[in-house]
């Protein structure tokens, strides 16, 4: 009590007095990194960020234990809170993120999901080997699986000559961003929409493969009707090796997310289900940059290339490609 | 906020280095508000640039004929897709892991288990936003069938409850997660930006010399009665700080002179009363309030 007699101020007075520079010190650090990035600091200010932070965080603990100043406890709180998310945050670039992705973390993440590729593929495949056993049922079950307007006169009305020529190539390149683009945001938003309707359980998203599936398979067996099928599938593989590909990762990452909440294992279902939705994220991130290839290759691939060989050979090659990146053996097994 | 449902919402969060930073949920009313301001905003800005870019189309339209037209819809079509599924995540990747909505509440996305926010984590919890948002508001807004009647206005009625389920799941767990936090693995937790309050106790200590209380007078009152002390006496309201005075006067049996000011008796009541408080702090007594007996 000595002490206090001295210059008659509290104890937690002083106390708060004596460190208040270096609060405030932290307080405008948060704030430049909170309305800027890392860059808009300095290398002096970086280096002095986690000091200060540590001694807030113990001028908190003093606080707590001796001090009924509730004012200063409430601002250490929020700035500690604040100060913790900076100094035990990402500190990593965009740039070296990204590069991290593309070397290794969205190969490793797709190959960690090749249970649900595998389970994804098959409801595929089964929805097509379907579509096209309905359509040599009755060719009217088209109409039942393809939406008018995306049909563009390719149905069992059209004649023989009429279907070939929507095989063809465009005559000019008028146009073609500007389908490509569409094809692009509009395959992503569908594939997106089957990642996140994994989230009930998995069966939307199946039945979202599946029906993709089956639209593929009455579009070819209507051509192979009219003995197209080759011209057709050149046709659809340019594109469609990345795309439905693509289209089957989304899947399998919808599946994921779905089968981990509905049985998380020994772990406890949150838990599960955050480590999966990072992973299956991952795979999605990938997805659309897979979609935008894929629609450059539909936009213009497609219509550029109308020889047929040529139109199988680029399939091929992005078949190469993409298996290549992905399931090919890599020297160091990365996490 | 109540006492109450401040506690409900805080959760316990330990540093690595031993500290509980005892972190706030951010409740439902800040979450729907933060994301009623970002939606606002992106509907603003698509306006903005719809009209803009529809402005410039005309203009290339005329200038480089369809060609220049072409390019404005590329614009339009990738500006619109990058606005629907990265505004969300480009902030969120962004120091301050907030949107401007989000910003615009103090409240931010936090990782769950206490470690840094992976890019993963944020698209993950975005690209659910599909599932809670989008289709919601594209059934909403096409309710195809319904006047047909019969079985297809049940299925739309059966859709909406569907879609639903997804946008009211954060009213259904105690953390507060939507489903894209639960698939992310994160939380929405208060960080505003607070400024350090003044320290009542400023003033109080230089009034306190002239102020000799007793030891007995000191120690009619604890902790919650010192804190609702400090907010009067920020307050300063002459009414209060009038009743309030007489009140500790009578209670502690203090003789008021009539030329004595209000806030300058209860300034030094304060500081006799926190130095007190403290001083028993320091000796691992926390009094509680002018009930608790603790001695």
């Amino acid at each position: 009590m000595i002490d206090v007699k001295v210059d008659g101020r509290l104890k937690s007075q002083r106390f708060r007095q004596e460190r208040e520079a270096d609060w405030k010190r932290l307080e405008r650090l948060m704030e430049k990194v909170e309305k800027g990035s890392m860059a808009s600091l300095s290398e002096e200010e970086i280096l002095a960020a986690p000091v200060l932070y540590r001694s807030a965080l113990s001028s908190l603990s003093v606080a707590r234990a001796t001090s009924l100043d509730r004012g200063m406890i409430d601002y250490l709180e929020m700035l500690c809170a604040r100060a913790y998310f900076f100094v035990y945050g990402s500190r990593e670039t965009l740039r070296s993120q990204l590069g991290a992705f593309f070397a290794g973390g969205w190969p490793a993440a797709v190959r960690g999901l090749w249970r649900e590729t595998l389970v994804s593929v098959g409801l595929m495949v089964i929805g097509a080997l379907v579509g096209a056993w309905l359509f040599g049922q009755d060719a009217e079950w088209y109409y039942a699986f393809m939406p008018r307007e995306m049909t563009g006169g390719r149905d069992p009305a059209a004649t023989t000559e009429m279907l070939r020529s929507t095989l063809d190539g465009a005559k000019s390149g008028s146009g073609l961003s500007m389908f490509a683009t569409f094809l692009f945001t509009h395959n992503a938003q569908v594939a997106l929409l089957a990642f996140a309707l994994g989230f009930a359980l998995c069966v939307p998203t199946a039945m979202l493969v599946i029906y993709n599936g089956v639209m593929l398979g009455v579009f070819f067996a209507l051509f192979a009707s009219r003995g197209l099928g080759v011209e057709a599938g050149g046709w659809l593989a340019i594109h469609g090796v990345t795309e439905i590909f693509a289209v089957c990762l989304a899947g399998a990452a919808g599946l994921k997310i779905g089968w981990t909440v509905a049985f998380p294992g020994e772990r406890s279902r949150l838990d599960a289900a955050a480590e999966a939705g990072r992973h299956a994220a991952t795979v999605m991130g990938g997805v659309v940059v897979m979609l935008f290839f894929a629609g450059l290759l539909e936009g213009f691939g497609r219509q550029l290339i109308a020889w047929t060989p040529a139109r199988y050979g680029v399939a091929a090659l992005t078949a190469l490609i993409w298996g290549l990146y992905f399931y090919a053996p890599r020297r160091r097994t990365s996490a | 906020m109540s006492e109450a449902s401040t506690l409900k919402l805080t959760r316990a969060f330990v540093t690595p280095e031993g500290v509980d930073l005892r972190l706030q949920l951010a409740d439902a009313s800040q979450r729907a508000g933060a994301f009623l301001v970002d939606a606002a905003i992106m509907l603003a800005v698509l306006i903005v640039a719809s009209i803009l870019i529809g402005l410039i189309g005309v203009g290339a339209l005329a200038a480089a004929g369809l060609k220049g037209a072409e390019v404005i819809a590329v614009l339009w079509l990738l500006g619109f897709f990058l606005l629907r599924n990265f505004y969300f995540v480009g902030f969120e990747l962004s120091a301050a892991a907030a949107t401007p909505g989000k910003r615009a509440m103090g409240i931010r996305v936090a990782a769950r288990d206490g470690g840094r926010l992976r890019p993963g984590a944020i698209f993950a919890r975005n690209a659910m936003r599909e599932l809670e948002i989008f289709i919601p508001i594209s059934m909403l807004f096409a309710p195809a069938g319904v006047e047909g009647g019969g079985v297809e206005g049940w299925m739309y009625l059966l859709g909406i409850t569907w879609a639903g389920v997804f946008v009211l799941f954060p009213l259904f767990n105690k953390d507060r997660l939507r489903a894209g936090d639960l698939i992310g693995g994160t939380w929405v937790v208060r960080a505003p930006k607070r400024k350090l309050m003044r320290d009542m106790a400023d003033e109080g200590a230089e009034r306190l010399q002239r102020y000799a209380f007793t030891q007995e007078q000191i120690d009619a009152y604890g902790a919650k009665e010192l804190h609702v002390l400090e907010d009067v006496l920020r307050e300063r309201d002459r009414k209060t700080m009038r009743a309030v005075a007489d009140r500790i006067a009578g209670k502690v049996g203090w003789t008021r002179l009539p030329e004595e000011d209000d806030y300058d008796f209860l300034s030094a009541y304060y500081a006799a009363l926190r130095k007190r408080l403290e001083a028993r702090l320091l000796m691992g007594v926390r009094r509680r309030d002018k009930h608790d007996t603790a001695r």
